[in-house]
């Protein structure tokens, strides 16, 4: 118990947020819709966007605005993580629009967005 | 300060600026756009030539490039050194050259696809351009997803089949994007940096423990995605083969190319090779490099479509480039640096020859090309010198950066590289002869004329100079191989292979 205690306390998160960011590559892989592969592919970049949050994170430590009379850097969070995902998350954004304006061309040119019947169409 | 201090930045920055400004532009006239983007080329290809001059001046060394003057460790720069000014030489030029090429096949198109088209292969441009100056972490991030980004674009305007090319490419290139954050991740917590000469520093004390371990795989998984090295290369022969025949050229030689310079960056100049961690990497990507180029040929050998076989022989020919790293000694390495530049060479010349095959007579079966030789007279000579230098015969580039490989195989005593690269050398012949065979030996095939020959070249001006340019350029950069490994490359060499 005391283990598990220590486990959870320790790397809990990081756990959660690896298996949120397989579970993204798992329905890339496995779902046969490509807007359900679309979602996926959401569900993992939003896992790392945790993941960077996370070890941004400090005990202790309060909102990264300077105080007047404490310098000390132990006192705040580290902002440079929530930075880099501010840019992460409009790429991801980019990222999104694109996939999504491909998808309208792919149901116009096919018909369907549904893996097996696009495929099929594709190949003849 | 005079303007050349600032040539670094202008690499980038006017093609940014003119591709921004690109869709403004054309919507006065169809054409301007794509003129201020290619003017905006020139200055880059101006800037990347006079950063190597400055570079190699005094010797081997680097020039920082401070954002906005911001120290370092805090701040963003761009670092370059003999190697990345080599390599941005080659893709401003490659990019300068391609430009022209896509202007028959926007012909009939309004100022909506003219513009886009040139605003996607500026941001394309940038991007390329930008991985490979950036001595930032995440900055590179960025560009990565520039380059991906208008990359998926330019595939996507192919045609039919390439929207779900371009769709399957974007959903990998993201899971790529998403392993080297968590890579960089783990970096930026062991080392408090995203700097990458201050990483190389302050990662020394972390090479063993298994966190690096994992960062150094994302990153392995990240650019292996990326370069399309071998059973990561679900995404390439169909994003290679629908990519918009303007842009092939582009895509297929510098797209893939950029990765493994990043691969480069890393492994031998942040974390550096002499440790056990990288030594047993190394070894994967070896193992990946020697399935990649045998597996890549025997598919190659198996297609009737050009491209697709210029395609899997992308796979092929990266897998050269991973294993002159994993050879990991000087030869090694020199051999994997000049066949990235090479193979860039050599492969957009021959996907802007199939470019210019289909436009002219809509054909890309490989076994209808008969007597060609007497209707794209310089097509064919072109394919003939991109051909050789693939196979490897002297004096084309493609034997030259085979020569080192095995020169570093054979130093480090690492035999069976030098059997797999002659195997695949052989393979090479097969696969590629047939195609010598089928455009001068081959009865005439009866080829419909989509487009008229407007020149005695059979193909439009805008066509025939790019390709004779990369042609001639396969057969320069062989001659004078010697000259660039001596007093561009090895001024370059990563600290390891110093000491």
């Amino acid at each position: 118990m005391e283990a598990l205690n220590d486990f959870l306390a320790r790397r809990g998160i990081y756990t959660l947020v690896m298996i949120l960011f397989f579970l993204g590559i798992y329905g890339m892989v496995l779902s046969k819709n490509y807007m359900k592969k679309l979602m996926a592919m959401n569900v993992m970049q939003v896992a790392v966007i945790f993941f960077y949050l996370c070890f941004a994170q400090k005990e202790g430590g309060m909102i990264p605005i300077l105080v007047p009379g404490d310098v000390n850097p132990l006192d705040y969070i580290n902002p440079l993580p929530h930075a880099l995902m501010l840019t992460a998350i409009v790429v991801s954004m980019g990222t999104t629009g694109v996939a999504l304006a491909l998808l309208m061309r792919i149901k116009e040119n096919y018909g369907s967005i549904e893996e097996p019947d696009v495929l099929r169409r594709a190949s003849k | 300060m005079s303007l050349a201090t600032h040539a670094p930045v202008f690499i980038v920055l006017l093609p940014l600026t003119a591709s921004l400004l690109c869709l403004l532009f054309s919507r006065v006239h169809r054409k301007l756009g794509s003129w201020i983007v290619q003017a905006a080329l020139v200055g880059s290809f101006a800037s990347a030539v006079s950063t190597l001059y400055a570079v190699l001046e005094k010797g081997s060394h680097t020039i920082h490039y401070w954002m906005g003057n911001w120290e370092p460790p805090i701040g963003i720069e761009f670092a370059v050194d003999p190697l990345n000014t080599s390599i941005l030489c080659m893709i401003t030029f490659l990019s300068l050259v391609i430009s022209f090429y896509g202007k028959p096949f926007l012909k009939d198109e309004d100022w909506l696809h003219y513009g886009g088209y040139y605003t996607l292969y500026g941001l394309l441009t940038v991007g390329l351009c930008g991985m490979v100056v950036t001595g930032d972490v995440f900055n590179m991030y960025v560009y990565l997803e520039i380059m991906s980004l208008s990359g998926y674009g330019l595939i996507a305007l192919g045609g039919k089949k390439s929207m779900l090319a371009a769709f399957r490419y974007l959903l990998v290139g993201t899971i790529a994007a998403s392993f080297y954050l968590i890579g960089i991740g783990y970096i930026y917590s062991m080392t408090g940096s995203l700097n990458m000469a201050d990483i190389s520093v302050r990662i020394q004390p972390f090479v063993h423990t298994p966190l690096f371990a994992f960062s150094v795989a994302c990153f392995l998984i990240a650019f292996g995605i990326k370069m399309a090295l071998f059973p990561l290369h679900g995404w390439q022969p169909d994003a290679y083969t629908y990519a918009h025949p303007g842009a092939a050229g582009l895509i297929s030689g510098c797209m893939s190319k950029v990765p493994a310079y990043a691969m480069i960056r890393y492994f031998f100049y942040v974390f550096g090779v002499n440790n056990p961690v990288m030594g047993g990497l190394l070894d994967v990507m070896g193992i990946m490099g020697v399935c990649g180029i045998l597996i890549g040929s025997f598919m190659a050998l198996a297609q009737f479509d050009f491209r697709r076989m210029l395609a899997y022989s992308s796979v092929a020919q990266l897998g050269y480039i991973a294993v002159g790293m994993a050879i990991g000694n000087m030869y090694g390495f020199i051999g994997a640096v000049l066949h990235l530049i090479n193979h860039a060479f050599m492969k957009s010349c021959l996907f802007l020859v199939t470019g210019g095959i289909s436009y002219r007579f809509g054909e890309v079966n490989l076994y209808r090309l008969g007597g060609l030789n007497k209707k794209m007279t310089v097509s064919t000579v072109a394919v003939c010198f991109a051909v050789l230098s693939m196979v490897g015969i002297p004096p084309t580039c493609g034997f030259f950066s085979k020569w080192y490989l095995m020169l570093g195989a054979y130093e480090g005593k690492q035999f069976i590289y030098i059997a797999v690269l002659v195997i695949s050398s052989l393979l090479n012949a097969i696969y590629y002869f047939r195609i010598i065979e089928q455009m001068f030996i081959q009865r005439e095939a009866s080829l419909t004329e989509i487009h008229k020959p407007e020149t005695m070249f059979g193909l439009p001006m805008e066509m025939v100079v790019p390709i004779g340019i990369t042609g001639i350029g396969i057969l320069a950069l062989g001659i004078y191989s010697m000259n660039i490994v001596t007093y561009v490359l090895k001024l370059g060499l990563p600290e390891v292979f110093l000491r």
